[in-house]
């Protein structure tokens, strides 16, 4: 089979692309990989067809982590990583892709998740939303999105599935709780977002998730939906044509419920934890450094309220690294990236961000995605900085700001 | 407070809004013809853009010193009125019969006409039917006496703010004092208070006494000073308002504010020039103020320069589509001027075209590679430290890789953008803009400088960014233009 490029030219309108470089220049991939976009993006000009050896040549083509620095960056706004993408879908359709991908999407398509785990188990996370650090504060209820709430909570599927996510996950539930939020999840209905589906170039089960979760969102009738990850965030923001419904992440929502006193954090001080890492006061006495994901930062432009809310926690000192904000760095969890190593194992872009991020002399790298969790956790212990930087959730902050708990006994409850 | 109001009456007369080198040669071509030249110049001084370069490009010519004389010429020029610190305030066109647009004097010459056509046929405008305009000017208050002020600047040296106000001129990479001339060689020689940092001027007060007053001998300082407004009745206009930059910081991955080392080609100029606040020295850090972005004085010499072009420019995702036409050249005029005074600096230029098609330019840009300024093709992708080193990230688009480029110093060709105040000067004088933002000749190849306002043209970078010859071309043109307007002026008088 070989494949036709200039209908992919035409439909990408990769004619307008002046070979300046600024894409594989900026793209943190390229690095260590042999991946380089700007090139495609040539051949696809250039050369009539690709066939089966090229693909197979370019398994670099998996590389990508779908950030979009070179979409972001583009002066002539073609938009490189789309052809990665149309690219991924080429190999898709013909078989050709990686054994792990293709588990994903089996996943996905069987199980609304990634990971394949089944659908009953999608609302266990809710187990433990009262037993970890209720203390003093009402009971907390998730309630059924189908019973009618003002903002649907979508849950996401790490963040349901994932242990270390759902330490997370109940936070956040907390969190709105505390606030007297009227919230709602759809339990076990809620399917993957596709987000990442499309970006392994799945499109038929991308637009499958589009139609039926776009479906249950419209049918709950709550007039916002918020995100745990920004990765849900992004596509239901983008590209599902949720007309009528805001879609928020969490980072906004809570933001919004810090500004208007709704969520408000203990005053006065309390004591101090008897054991652990916990400061003193009712705060969190650390010095806590923020990690932009790409899909909050360098494609929705939502650099502000992260770091609204970091600063509204009593006792934390927010320093910033070196390439913060929109020249953050990419953990490399995006675009699939999760359930597929890529062609270069040993070098990992999260090895090199916790290393940044331990140089500001922060003891905490918070983050606001849980792929970006995931993968930069896994770096500081790989890289042995375990004793001196942890890795950290923002709604883990906000939750420890408002318990009397310490940061020990919350961390006894992370698994792993 | 009402100011003072003042009625111009001589005739033919020319105003010319701006006062940079498209302004000034206007001005001197139409005096030197004899007609009256008022020049509206809303700086303290003449000179504009081309008065903060250091060197021209091909030629190397030290800009103030081919500048200066000009500017010399028209501060004394017997039929020109220099009008510095003034704006104008509206426009109307006043006194005349309606103007018939379909015979009016800037109707092409038809293309079927082969033989000379003598110079009635086509300036058909009956004088009686030219428009003329009234023009009002208002004087900001400069709180000097010009009669009285002989420029020696023992004001400036006694301010309270002394070292304190950042430079304009200077691009910010220096500061002075509160009262000021804008550079040495501004005409008029005239100091000014300005009204942003003057503590007297902005919070009543300025200590027991005023420093600049007791300094002056010749009893120069005013605050009782008013603005005024003259009115100005001309035959002809030449706007020649000039152009902006764009702020770096719509590029946020090169740092800009956030990295001293990180300059824009604006700065650059001033610090390389000899009359700019390092003398000449090219320095990180200048040892004579605080960067504009904060940055710590330390006036290192740079041994890593790396200069990234089409900062803005050429990119519609940054709302600039069109190439800004000089920085190709300045850019290796810097890339010259930096191996001229750090000759054994590694020099690296990142462009993704290399546009020389002036006169002398190729050949220019031959010289400055011969010089072992290695040109790299990649527009870079983002500026970020490494130990003391910033590090420029790119790919080199012709080795088809990656790679990262040390630097101790970044200049950043920035885009040339129409004047923030564009919209509001375009309804002032009825004129139109074209996508690009800047002013709309009236017809892109044969009335280059001619606008859809009888009138009224246009000389310089407020029409389209352009280098100095083809500026000064331009205001030649524009100037003989409002000079053939004038002459029918003049002879219905």
């Amino acid at each position: 089979m070989a494949l036709k490029t200039e209908r992919i030219a035409e439909q990408l309108e990769l004619f307008g692309c002046i070979q300046c470089g600024k894409c594989t220049g900026g793209c943190p991939v390229a690095r260590k990989t042999v991946l380089n976009i700007r090139s495609m993006i040539y051949h696809m000009l250039v050369e009539p067809e690709l066939d089966a050896v090229f693909f197979k040549a370019h398994q670099e083509l998996w590389d990508c982590t779908c950030c979009f620095t070179c979409v972001e960056r583009c002066p002539k706004d073609v938009r490189p990583a789309d052809l990665i993408i149309e690219l991924r879908g080429q190999m898709v359709e013909s078989g050709r892709i990686p054994e792990t991908i293709g588990a994903a999407l089996m996943g996905v398509f069987r199980q609304g998740n990634p990971t394949g785990i089944a659908r009953e188990d999608r609302a266990a996370w809710t187990n433990g939303v009262n037993g970890v650090n209720g203390c003093g504060r009402a009971k907390v209820k998730v309630k059924a999105a189908q019973e009618g709430c003002e903002v649907l909570y979508f849950v996401g599927c790490s963040p349901a599935y994932d242990p270390r996510v759902q330490v997370v996950t109940r936070a956040l539930v907390r969190a709105f709780a505390a606030a007297g939020l009227d919230f709602g999840t759809l339990g076990t209905e809620e399917s993957c977002c596709g987000n990442e589906v499309r970006r392994m170039g799945e499109v038929g089960l991308f637009e499958m998730l589009v139609e039926e979760n776009g479906e249950l969102f419209r049918g709950v009738g709550a007039s916002r939906l918020v995100t745990t990850s920004p990765h849900c965030f992004n596509t239901f923001k983008n590209e599902y044509g949720l007309d009528g419904i805001e879609v928020l992440h969490y980072t906004q929502l809570v933001a919004e419920l810090i500004e208007q006193g709704q969520l408000e954090f203990s005053a006065p001080p309390l004591p101090p934890p008897a054991a652990g890492g916990g400061g003193g006061g009712g705060g969190v006495e650390k010095m806590v450094t923020y990690h932009d994901p790409c899909f909050l930062g360098k494609q929705n432009h939502i650099f502000d309220e992260p770091r609204a809310i970091l600063k509204a926690i009593p006792g934390v000192k927010l320093v910033e690294m070196d390439r913060s904000r929109e020249r953050s760095l990419c953990c490399e969890g995006g675009g699939g990236r999760m359930w597929a190593e890529g062609t270069n194992l040993e070098e990992r872009l999260a090895f090199q961000r916790v290393h940044e991020a331990a140089e500001t002399g922060a003891e905490i790298l918070a983050v606001a995605c849980p792929f970006c969790l995931l993968t930069l956790e896994d770096a500081v212990k790989v890289q042995g900085l375990d004793d001196r930087l942890q890795v950290m959730d923002i709604m883990e902050l906000v939750d420890l700001a408002l318990t009397k708990h310490g940061l020990g006994e919350l961390t006894d409850q992370i698994p792993g | 407070m009402p100011g003072v109001w003042t009625m111009k009456r001589t005739k033919p007369s020319a105003l010319i809004i701006g006062g940079g080198i498209a302004g000034i040669q206007a001005a001197l071509d139409i005096a030197d013809a004899g007609f009256t030249a008022y020049l509206v110049e809303r700086e303290p001084s003449v000179g504009g853009r081309m008065a903060q370069l250091d060197k021209t490009f091909p030629t190397l010519d030290c800009s103030s010193c081919i500048l200066t004389p000009k500017m010399v010429d028209v501060g004394r020029h017997p039929n020109i009125e220099l009008m510095t610190y003034s704006e104008v305030v509206s426009i109307e066109e006043a006194g005349m019969e309606t103007c018939s647009t379909t015979t009016n004097s800037h109707t092409p010459i038809p293309s079927h006409s082969h033989t000379p056509i003598p110079s009635h046929s086509h300036t058909p405008i009956p004088s009686h039917s030219h428009t003329s305009f009234r023009v009002r000017v208002r004087k900001k208050p400069r709180y000097v006496d010009l009669d009285k002020c002989t420029g020696c600047g023992l004001c400036a040296e006694a301010c309270r703010m002394k070292g304190r106000v950042v430079s304009h001129f200077d691009e910010g990479i220096a500061k002075r004092s509160a009262i000021y001339v804008p550079f040495p060689q501004a005409v008029p020689l005239k100091y000014t208070v300005d009204p942003e940092a003057c503590l007297f001027l902005t919070r009543g007060k300025c200590g027991k006494t005023f420093l600049c007053k007791d300094a002056c001998s010749a009893g120069a300082i005013d605050f009782e000073q008013q603005e005024e407004f003259v009115d100005l009745d001309v035959g002809a206009i030449i706007v020649a308002t000039g152009f902006d930059l764009i702020d770096p910081r719509t590029k946020p991955e090169f740092g800009y504010g956030i990295y001293p080392e990180v300059m824009t080609g604006a700065e650059f100029e001033r610090l390389s020039s000899a009359s700019g606040p390092t003398m000449g020295k090219i320095v990180v850090g200048s040892g004579r103020g605080t960067l504009p972005n904060g940055g710590e004085v330390n006036g290192k010499e740079p041994k890593d320069v790396v200069f990234i072009k089409c900062v803005g420019s050429r990119d519609p995702h940054t709302g600039v589509p069109y190439c800004s036409r000089v920085c190709c050249m300045y850019t290796a005029k810097h890339a010259h001027l930096v191996r001229d005074k750090i000759p054994d600096a590694r020099i690296t230029v990142f462009y993704m075209d290399v546009r020389a098609f002036g006169k002398g330019y190729e050949e220019f840009y031959d010289r400055v590679r011969h010089e072992q300024v290695i040109y790299r093709r990649g527009e870079p992708a983002e500026i970020y430290r490494r130990g003391d080193k910033l590090v420029v990230l790119a790919e080199d688009t012709l080795l088809g890789k990656p790679i990262e480029v040390e630097a101790d110093l970044v200049v950043l060709a920035t885009a040339i953008v129409p004047r923030a105040d564009v919209s509001e000067v375009a309804e002032l004088l009825g004129l139109e803009r074209s996508p690009d933002g800047f002013f709309q000749e009236a017809h892109p190849k044969l009335r280059p400088v001619d606008t859809r306002m009888d009138g009224v043209f246009l000389a310089g970078c407020c029409q389209g960014p352009k280098d100095i010859p083809d500026t000064v071309a331009q205001a030649k043109a524009a100037a003989a233009s409002a000079m053939g307007v004038l002459a029918g002026v003049g002879s219905k008088e």
